[in-house]
């Protein structure tokens, strides 16, 4: 895992869904463990896109349930 | 549909204003120096934080609801718990515009970033209806939940609508008031180009070189409660609703009917309403924006109803400008403390009131009163009227 490329991940995670950064483990599910809404992860989805200068289609956000799983989507489209 | 004749006690209220935070802040603000030398006033270092539980909850409510969530938690701190069936308590809020800086805000992301970037949250945090939304949802008022929409008249609309909800024995409770925290640059520049706000920068309501208001904004909230179930749970009452009007100028989206008659006949609706003579109105808590128009048809309005023995008449927008939609709410709010404290607060700046106009405006410094029965005024672009009628509670 690129440990840079995942700070920078969490400071997004952090700043839009206002969750301690000790929460933000791989296996996390925004909605059970950080009580994040379908409105919440828009904001990210958002967030993440600025500061990767990525695009993330809704259709690659099926099953995105886990913050190992948005941050796999993410390092996908960087590299 | 038939009423059920409830009288209405006051039993707690709260204020966010730029002369002060909290209702006793806000009197200290109301005896001080009249505003001059900007064409707004904002509240300074707003700090939302004590009112939310968290950081993004805080994000997502516009200025104009932060406003109205502070003021309703210190009404509430007041009232105590109400120990009535949720269902049966209301939240009829008033508001002149909304989450007017979230929209600017957004509308300035998608010019510079595109659409994609415009926040998922810009309709729940524009919508006018969000602050009353917001003040139901934390406390759970299960109640009719509907807000007011009627420009500089919404918040003294929503009162005497809120008042009803219980004379009419629909609820038991009613939080009710206005918000309002709109001046952003457009918003601005639309009332400066429509020559609306003082260019020499000074509200002097009724004053003979008045020249237009000062854009304010704020908000104040209050808990209305069935007067005879306040009594027997041993709530403090800091006033009671004796009645309300409402009605149409019909006659111009921005200027007010000739001679007034529009606010003349909303006073003896309120006056009806109330079952009042109007030589029993003690204190006229005037709309008194500082514009020409304004306040000369509601002094001849005012002279009309009450007469040449008119009672004394004040504004309050030297001190906080014209916060649009929460105009009556604080307003109000400046009522029941001239009750409180016996004192008529002065219409702050005005040293001259125009000699045309026959009414007894209270300037230079507070004057003492017993109080009364008091009417408060407001009038809104779009010929909406409101008055609305408070007295000290007697048992």
């Amino acid at each position: 895992m690129d440990q840079q490329l995942f700070d920078r991940f969490k400071k997004c995670a952090i700043d839009v869904l206002a969750v301690d950064a000790g929460k933000l483990t791989l296996e996390a599910k925004f909605k059970e463990d950080l009580g994040s809404d379908s409105l919440d992860l828009v904001e990210f989805v958002m967030a993440l896109e600025e500061e990767f200068g990525i695009s993330v289609p809704e259709s690659d956000l099926d099953g995105v349930d886990t913050v190992g799983k948005a941050f796999n989507l993410v390092t996908s489209k960087v590299s | 549909m038939q009423g059920a004749g409830h009288r209405i006690a006051i039993t707690g209220y709260g204020v966010v204003a730029t002369c002060g935070i909290g209702k006793q802040n806000f009197w200290k603000g109301l005896l001080g120096p009249g505003l001059s030398g900007s064409h707004t006033v904002e509240i300074e270092n707003w700090d939302a934080t004590p009112y939310y539980a968290g950081p993004k909850e805080m994000r997502r409510a516009d200025r104009c609801e932060q406003y109205a969530i502070a003021a309703a938690q210190e009404a509430l701190e007041q009232s105590g718990d109400l120990p009535y069936d949720r269902s049966r308590i209301g939240t009829i809020f008033g508001t002149g515009i909304g989450g007017l800086r979230t929209l600017e805000g957004q509308v300035e992301v998608r010019v510079a970033k595109g659409k994609e970037r415009v926040s998922p949250f810009l309709v729940p945090m524009m919508m006018s209806n969000a602050p009353g939304a917001a003040i139901s949802m934390r406390y759970g008022f299960q109640g009719p939940s509907e807000t007011i929409c009627t420009a500089c008249a919404a918040a003294t609309h929503a009162l005497g609508y809120a008042a009803r909800q219980i004379a009419w024995g629909r609820c038991d409770a009613v939080l009710s008031g206005g918000a309002e925290s709109a001046a952003t640059i457009t918003a601005v520049a639309g009332f400066e180009n429509m020559t609306a706000l003082s260019t020499t920068m000074v509200s002097k309501p009724f004053d003979a070189t008045r020249d237009g208001f000062v854009f304010g904004e704020g908000a104040a909230v209050f808990v209305l409660e069935r007067l005879d179930f306040a009594v027997k749970r041993g709530a403090k009452i800091y006033g009671e609703i004796l009645g309300a009007g409402s009605n149409a100028d019909a006659h111009h989206i921005t200027a007010p009917s000739p001679g007034g008659v529009g606010a003349i006949a909303c006073m003896k609706l309120a006056l009806e309403d109330a079952g009042l003579n109007a030589d029993q109105i003690k204190q006229v808590n005037a709309h008194g924006t500082s514009t020409p128009l304004n306040d000369a048809a509601e002094a001849h309005a005012v002279e009309a109803v009450f007469g040449s023995n008119n009672p004394p008449m004040t504004s309050i927008k030297g001190v906080t400008g014209h916060p649009l939609g929460a105009a009556g709410a604080l307003e109000a709010a400046a009522v029941l403390l001239s009750f409180e404290h016996k004192l008529i607060p002065p219409t702050a700046n005005t040293t001259v009131v125009a000699p045309e106009m026959k009414v007894d405006i209270v300037t230079g410094k507070a004057r003492a009163w017993e109080p009364g029965p008091t009417i408060s005024n407001n009038f809104g672009f779009g010929g909406h009227n409101g008055s609305i009628i408070i007295a000290p509670f007697v048992n």
